[in-house]
């Protein structure tokens, strides 16, 4: 399975070190060519807005939308998750999403930088130990669709959720050193997802 | 386990996610929206741009709230504030009006001339300029979550820029080299605490993202601060000094992203009309150099 790291914005350094921590060794992903190279991509954080943006000036932006369509794994965290959902709440009326998920993500939900947190959460990956998770000017999932499975949430409010190919996280694991949420996404998202297209 | 906020992971986490971008100066909502539209991924909210400060010269302070809040109001990305060195109360009137990010800034007339801000006593981030290795670590010291190279802002000549990214990655390169029981004697040359020191030295970087910064006014000047191994730029006079500001503002995006690739640069290039009305920084009588201030 090739993996491929959208690279266009963000902490795309953190996403391949978790990665290749997990075993896997991903490609940078910012032309059409290295898209259709990968199995599977990963949407690191950043600013959803401007990683929308560079995917429609360098033409990315439908043929990603389209192998998302066609089944293709991918995980999102933060910026990732805005990027992964059906419908984006408190965005400018432009701001476009590759979509894939039937949710509807708040941006910014938490607040701003200075209510940034740290905190201890469950992950559903079936381990008794707790996750540190570190969200900034996170978002979070306000409507939870057709086909969506919720893996956490905090405060009541999902904060990763799936579906059968897609993953999405509010926080980071790709800077918490904690790379659970990597190999699950490896392991119980994509490969089961490309063994079934087969 | 509680929430906790304004913790070091949190502070030098969010520079991570502005990785790969520019941000760009801008001093109304407008501009802001002009900046997110282009693919900014923050912006920095002030009252006048470096070349404006430069040519009207007067003390140079904080921006009315007014106005942050404006900006705040206009875009969904980040946005940034400057204080003056060592003003703790402009920080703190920003940490309240929620800024996301305060650039403890020479751009900005000094409030003193001995001391930097403590920023360990802030929830809110700041990102310090450094010209060299010994300044970055003393500001990281301070709490400093993110550096930028001080460069000559609002000059439009990229070269003190240049020499600083060549000075602070130069002396870590050097640090790397050194055997673990000459790191004292380099932390005293170097004038920074030396558990920093020795940080640097066994992982090779800053342990905060290092942004460029000064004089940045071309997309082929943003690249080639990429290549010098910035991990993203700041824009201040450059964008919104410049004939069209919003083609320009998307092209030095475009050129930060495929800093690596000579054909999107030359692409981003083409047709942008006139770029903002450079000074050679050798020019400046010394006294009005920017980046001599701090310490």
């Amino acid at each position: 399975m090739r993996v491929g790291v959208l690279a266009f914005q963000g902490d795309v350094r953190e996403h391949v070190s978790a990665l290749i921590a997990c075993g896997v060794y991903p490609i940078s992903v910012r032309r059409a060519s290295e898209l259709a190279e990968v199995d599977a991509l990963v949407i690191p954080g950043g600013e959803s807005t401007t990683i929308a943006q560079l995917a429609q000036i360098f033409d990315l932006y439908q043929p990603i939308k389209d192998r998302i369509k066609a089944g293709m794994p991918v995980y999102g965290s933060c910026a990732g998750m805005i990027l992964l959902a059906d419908e984006i709440l408190d965005a400018s009326p432009e701001q476009k999403s590759f979509g894939g998920l039937d949710i509807s993500v708040r941006r910014n939900a938490f607040g701003r930088q200075v209510d940034s947190f740290e905190t201890q959460i469950s992950f559903a990956d079936g381990s008794s130990e707790l996750m540190h998770a570190i969200f900034i000017r996170a978002p979070w999932v306000e409507r939870v669709g057709h086909g969506i499975e919720v893996l956490t949430t905090f405060d009541s409010h999902p904060v990763a959720v799936r579906s059968k190919s897609i993953l999405a996280t509010a926080f980071h694991p790709e800077i918490s050193g904690d790379y659970r949420v990597h190999r699950y996404f490896i392991e119980e998202v994509a490969l089961p997802a490309l063994q079934q297209v087969q | 386990m509680a929430e906790l906020t304004g913790t070091g992971r949190v502070k030098r986490g969010m520079a991570e996610m502005l990785k790969g971008g520019v941000i760009m100066d801008v001093v109304n909502a407008e501009q802001a929206k002009i900046a997110e539209d282009a693919g900014a991924v923050a912006v920095m909210a002030l009252e006048r741009v470096p070349a404006d400060i430069r040519a009207q010269g007067g003390v140079a302070r904080m921006s009315d709230p007014d106005m942050i809040e404006k900006i705040q109001a206009a875009v969904s990305i980040p946005v940034m504030a400057k204080a003056r060195i060592g003003h703790f109360v402009e920080a703190q009137v920003l940490q309240s009006l929620g800024v996301d990010y305060i650039d403890e800034s020479e751009v900005l007339t000094p409030a003193d001339y001995k001391n930097h801000i403590d920023k360990w006593n802030f929830t809110v981030p700041f990102v310090c300029g450094a010209t060299n290795l010994g300044e970055a670590l003393r500001r990281i010291n301070e709490g400093a979550a993110m550096i930028r190279s001080k460069g000559e802002a609002g000059t439009g000549d990229v070269s003190n820029a240049m020499q600083h990214m060549r000075e602070i990655n130069g002396e870590i390169r050097r640090l790397s080299s050194l055997r673990e029981d000459e790191l004292y004697v380099a932390a005293k040359e170097l004038q920074a605490p030396f558990d920093l020191v020795k940080e640097v030295a066994a992982a090779g970087k800053l342990p905060v993202v290092l942004f460029t910064a000064g004089g940045i006014a071309t997309p082929a000047d943003a690249a080639l601060m990429m290549s010098m191994g910035a991990d993203g730029v700041f824009i201040g006079s450059g964008i919104f000094k410049s004939g069209n500001p919003a083609q320009r503002a998307a092209a030095c995006v475009r050129a930060t992203t495929f800093w690596d690739d000579p054909k999107v640069v030359a692409d981003a290039s083409r047709g942008l009309g006139e770029a903002m009305v450079g000074i050679n920084v050798a020019d400046l009588p010394a006294p009005h150099r920017l980046a001599e201030r701090g310490w």
